[in-house]
């Protein structure tokens, strides 16, 4: 598949485009979160000024720590519950298993604006108050479903012959199970783990109906924020979150690579089939 | 055993069920009770009560029936809401047709380029994705409004301004911007994995770079452009946020009518028709999907 | 294996990090907590930091957009976390007669005795029972000098097609009814269906002519030249004019909405005394001048005013003549009406 020179330029002059779309509204960002006056559309001069006040600002700090937090322990505890809930709807019998499976689709297949509002009326029914522990059951309910999903496939995958050796050589179930079939979907649970997290910190929609009062996530302050006017430090904080996510991905994209590579070197017999 | 005889998709799920019937094989089924709980106390639960409160006078006071809300919905002589559905539609579609017409092209020159190269575009291409979509948005506000960044540097270089902020293309912009890593991703995925030999296969028995691209590509690609359409559609007909941000409530969408029946209004029960509308048209939508794409929804993230 | 190990790692990281975050977090019973519930950008915020030095007591503070979202926002689960409210008139009558708001003791509030007559007593809420006044102000036009070419005095130049997809209305129910109705000759609380499907019809047709219905972002947008007219509060009016010289404020000869947000606790409040506390902070002089200084809405304080420059004091804008005042008309609650208005502006809005 050679490719012709002309049609090599206009593709890389395509992609450049799309690159441009994509990263624009962000360069605009990182660039005014060093400008000196608070409004949006003109220049007036370098600072770091709003560096300096957003680890100051009691709003954005309050809302960053309660993202990350509610992040961790949701994604942990959908782990957890995902995990168990996988390894029990593999061994359930057809009908059992799609009706749990069907269920556990609804909040990836339905809209967030639904999720939202259906947890908001059950919240309101059952007498829990709007505020953490909402927004912590909310963000279990819609990880819960992609840990499953993550960790299925590998059930599904997994060489039982081991676990039931160990069972053999008398091994307690626990044990052959931790020894034998854990390290096996680690995997997926990882994968689980990363997507329930990211997720997490992402949402907005969900979280914007279950947060309650002085409760909010960083989606959610912004979103306020941005009804009456973006605070300048906001654009600070998206600067570091920037370099921050680009850092980590970097990282994680030249390992796989490094990774791969190794891979590529060794043996055909010795390399594992890859999902 | 009957059981497994009726189950039996694979050897290995097979397999597993046997080695069940060594250990504890009532047991396994019960670690999903703590999920089983969950599932329907904040999943399956919620949804019937948006039913209820969609067909009740004034839930929890009020219990009884009424078809008031739905009424109110559906009213063909003053139809202001159902050209609100109609226009969330319209614009999702057109969003979700931009997205196509830019993303396929797009995840069709990464999946050409070489591995290394490849995997760091891809990288770039999630790396937006990872920003708070709402600061993103926000940051178009001022890309383009009268007196913004675009407009500026146009009336700089002699153009003409645009006034796109606040009309439906400012909508629609917002969508394609927000969404279109969506598409691009499970197209992208779709082709790096046809096999180079089939292309060129096709190439040794005579057949020409466009011949290639409709006979094979395109037709291989199928299930990656599917689920990059639901991927984009859904979150496009549901959107309130960019709406509300770029169309200034001007262009007022499904999604918008929704949000301030909960948050502003407080009439929960005509919020939750539109939700009930919303949740069958998703399900109706899904059903008609192939099933094939399901497995890829959502996948693309990460 | 090594994949778990890890994993567990990571695990024990996440944990680490959870437990220093939860120290900050946990609620130290003893700890005296007051949540504060404002509007967006209705405070300086230092305020804040300053009243918790003096007494200790930890401020949660959240912000809401509109009255409705206010209302909404209580009534819903959870709202009962909230101390001090600051709703205006016509949400302290619904509050009040729908028993959520707790009766204020003025011993613990002695600072009452600052605030003007003229704003005490209201029929809102007479005698003060339950409400103390924070800021008060009018509803009218913010035009930009240099964009208009007619002479700004009336809200139909709202529907004036020269300024067509160059006006910005309020996306709020009572301010963008109210004014056509005012508009229209009527009382901004008519229960008269004819006269309310009269506005409504105007509103409808007045739409394509909006450029957006804003929150308080349409402050920035006046300041940047985004468009000739927006309907704003005069004290938002003031903060734009300061950073725009080409803006003015006009409340327009058919009258307008003039309104009064106070301070109110709610019948639910766990930390009652700490509210009272805080509003009688609020009270004192150089905290009331801190705020309005801040965000330039009009102070009941009678000190603040006493001790404001002249050109302020003789600033339309902010201290209206008595003849204007005259003009203009409080809100009152609806009733049921309520559900009618909101109905009909949801219909604007879809349409």
């Amino acid at each position: 598949m050679r490719k012709h020179p002309l049609l090599r330029g206009l593709s890389c002059f395509y992609s450049v485009i799309i690159f441009a779309f994509l990263y624009a509204p962000i360069v605009v960002l990182i660039v005014f979160s060093f400008n000196t006056l608070k409004s949006r559309g003109k220049w007036g001069g370098f600072t770091l000024d709003w560096y300096r006040s957003l680890f100051e600002n009691d709003t954005i700090m309050s809302a960053l720590s309660n993202t990350l937090t509610i992040a961790l322990l949701s994604s942990t505890i959908a782990i957890l519950v995902g995990t168990l809930a996988a390894i029990g709807i593999f061994f359930m019998g057809k009908r059992l298993r799609r009706l749990h499976m069907n269920i556990a689709y609804l909040p990836v297949l339905n809209a967030d604006i639904v999720t939202g509002i259906s947890l908001l009326l059950a919240f309101s029914v059952l007498g829990i108050r709007l505020g953490y522990v909402s927004l912590l059951l909310a963000h279990i309910t819609f990880n819960i479903p992609y840990v499953i999903l993550s960790v299925m496939p590998k059930l599904q995958q997994l060489e039982w012959h081991t676990y039931e050796a160990a069972l053999d050589l008398g091994a307690p179930p626990v044990k052959a199970f931790c020894k034998a079939v854990l390290p096996e979907i680690m995997p997926g649970i990882v994968t689980g783990f990363l997507l329930a997290f990211t997720l997490s910190i992402d949402d907005f929609v969900i979280s914007y109906f279950t947060a309650g009062p002085g409760v909010s996530t960083l989606s959610v302050t912004i979103y306020t924020m941005a009804r009456k006017g973006i605070k300048p430090e906001i654009n600070a904080l998206s600067a570091i979150l920037f370099v921050v996510v680009l850092a980590l991905l970097l990282i994680i994209n030249f390992r796989n690579n490094a990774a791969q590579q190794r891979k590529e070197n060794q043996p055909t017999f010795l390399r594992k089939e890859e999902k | 055993m009957k059981n497994r005889i009726r189950r039996g998709k694979t050897g290995k799920e097979e397999y597993a069920l046997q080695v069940e019937g060594i250990g504890s094989r009532r047991f396994a089924p019960m670690l999903a009770l703590p999920f089983s709980v969950y599932m329907l106390i904040f999943i399956a639960a919620p949804l019937v009560l948006i039913v209820l409160y969609s067909v009740c006078v004034d839930p929890p006071g009020d219990m009884s029936f009424t078809l008031s809300h739905f009424k109110r919905f559906f009213d063909f002589e003053n139809p202001v809401y159902l050209q609100v559905l109609w226009r969330s539609f319209y614009i999702a579609v057109i969003s979700t047709a931009i997205c196509l017409l830019i993303g396929y092209p797009m995840a069709y020159i990464l999946s050409r380029m070489r591995p290394t190269v490849r995997n760091i575009l891809s990288v770039l291409f999630i790396l937006p994705m990872w920003m708070n979509f709402l600061l993103r948005t926000y940051a178009w506000m001022s890309l383009l409004e009268n007196t913004g960044l675009i407009n500026t540097f146009l009336t700089a270089i002699g153009l003409p301004t645009m006034n796109i902020m606040y009309t439906q293309w400012a909508v629609v912009l917002g969508n394609v911007y927000n969404f279109l890593p969506f598409m691009i991703l499970p197209i992208y995925n779709v082709l790096v994995k046809i096999d180079p030999a089939v292309v060129e296969a096709a190439q040794d028995l005579g057949a020409n770079g466009r011949r290639v691209f409709t006979k094979i590509i395109l037709p291989l690609s199928v299930p990656g452009v599917i689920s990059g359409i639901s991927m984009t559609f859904m979150p496009a007909i549901t959107t309130f946020v960019i709406s509300k941000l770029l169309g200034g409530g001007q262009y007022t969408l499904i999604g918008d009518l929704i949000e301030k029946q909960y948050k502003v209004t407080g009439d929960w029960g005509f919020g939750s028709v539109m939700s009930v509308i919303i949740m069958v048209l998703i399900l109706l939508c899904m059903n008609l999907m192939p099933s094939s794409s399901r497995d890829h929804a959502g996948g693309g993230l990460l | 294996m090594k994949m778990t190990r890890r994993f567990v790692a990571l695990l024990m990281i996440a944990g680490t990090f959870l437990c220093l975050f939860s120290g900050c977090a946990g609620e130290d019973p003893d700890k005296r907590t007051l949540t504060v519930f404002n509007w967006g950008d209705y405070i300086d915020e230092e305020v804040l930091q300053i009243f918790e030095e003096e007494t200790g007591i930890e401020v949660v503070y959240s912000m809401f957009e509109t009255n409705e979202d206010l209302y909404t926002k209580i009534t819903s689960p959870g709202g009962d976390s909230y101390d001090v409210i600051f709703p205006s008139d016509y949400i302290i009558e619904k509050l009040i007669s729908e028993d959520l708001l707790a009766e204020i003791n003025y011993e613990n509030v002695p600072n009452i005795s600052l605030i003007d007559e003229k704003y005490l007593d209201l029929p809102f809420d007479p005698e003060n029972r339950y409400s103390v006044p924070y800021m008060w102000g009018t509803v009218g036009i913010v035009y930009n000098k240099s964009l208009v070419t007619t002479e700004i005095d009336s809200w139909y130049d709202l529907w004036d097609e020269t300024y067509s997809r160059n006006l910005f209305m309020m996306d709020s129910m009572r301010d963008s009814i109210g004014v056509t109705l005012k508009m229209l000759g009527y009382s901004m609380n008519t229960r008269d269906m004819d006269e309310i499907n009269e506005a409504i019809e105007k509103l409808k047709e007045q739409k394509p002519l909006v450029l957006a219905y804003t929150g308080d972002e349409v402050k920035d947008k006046m300041i940047a030249g985004e468009a000739a007219l927006a309907v704003l509060y005069s004290g938002d009016a003031v903060t734009v004019m300061d950073a725009n010289e080409d803006l003015a404020y006009v409340v327009p000869k058919e009258g307008s909405n003039i309104w009064f947000d106070n301070m109110c606790i709610l019948a639910s409040s766990k930390h009652k005394t700490e509210a009272e506390e805080f509003i009688n902070f609020m009270c004192r002089t150089d905290i009331a001048e801190m705020n309005r200084a801040y965000i330039n809405y009009s102070s009941p304080q009678k000190e603040v005013y006493e001790n404001l420059p002249d050109e302020i004091k003789t600033d339309p804008v902010q201290y209206p003549s008595d003849e204007i005042y005259e003009q203009c008309e409080v809100y009152e609650d609806l009733g049921d009406y309520t559900q009618i208005y909101d109905q009909l502006w949801t219909e604007v809005i879809a349409s």
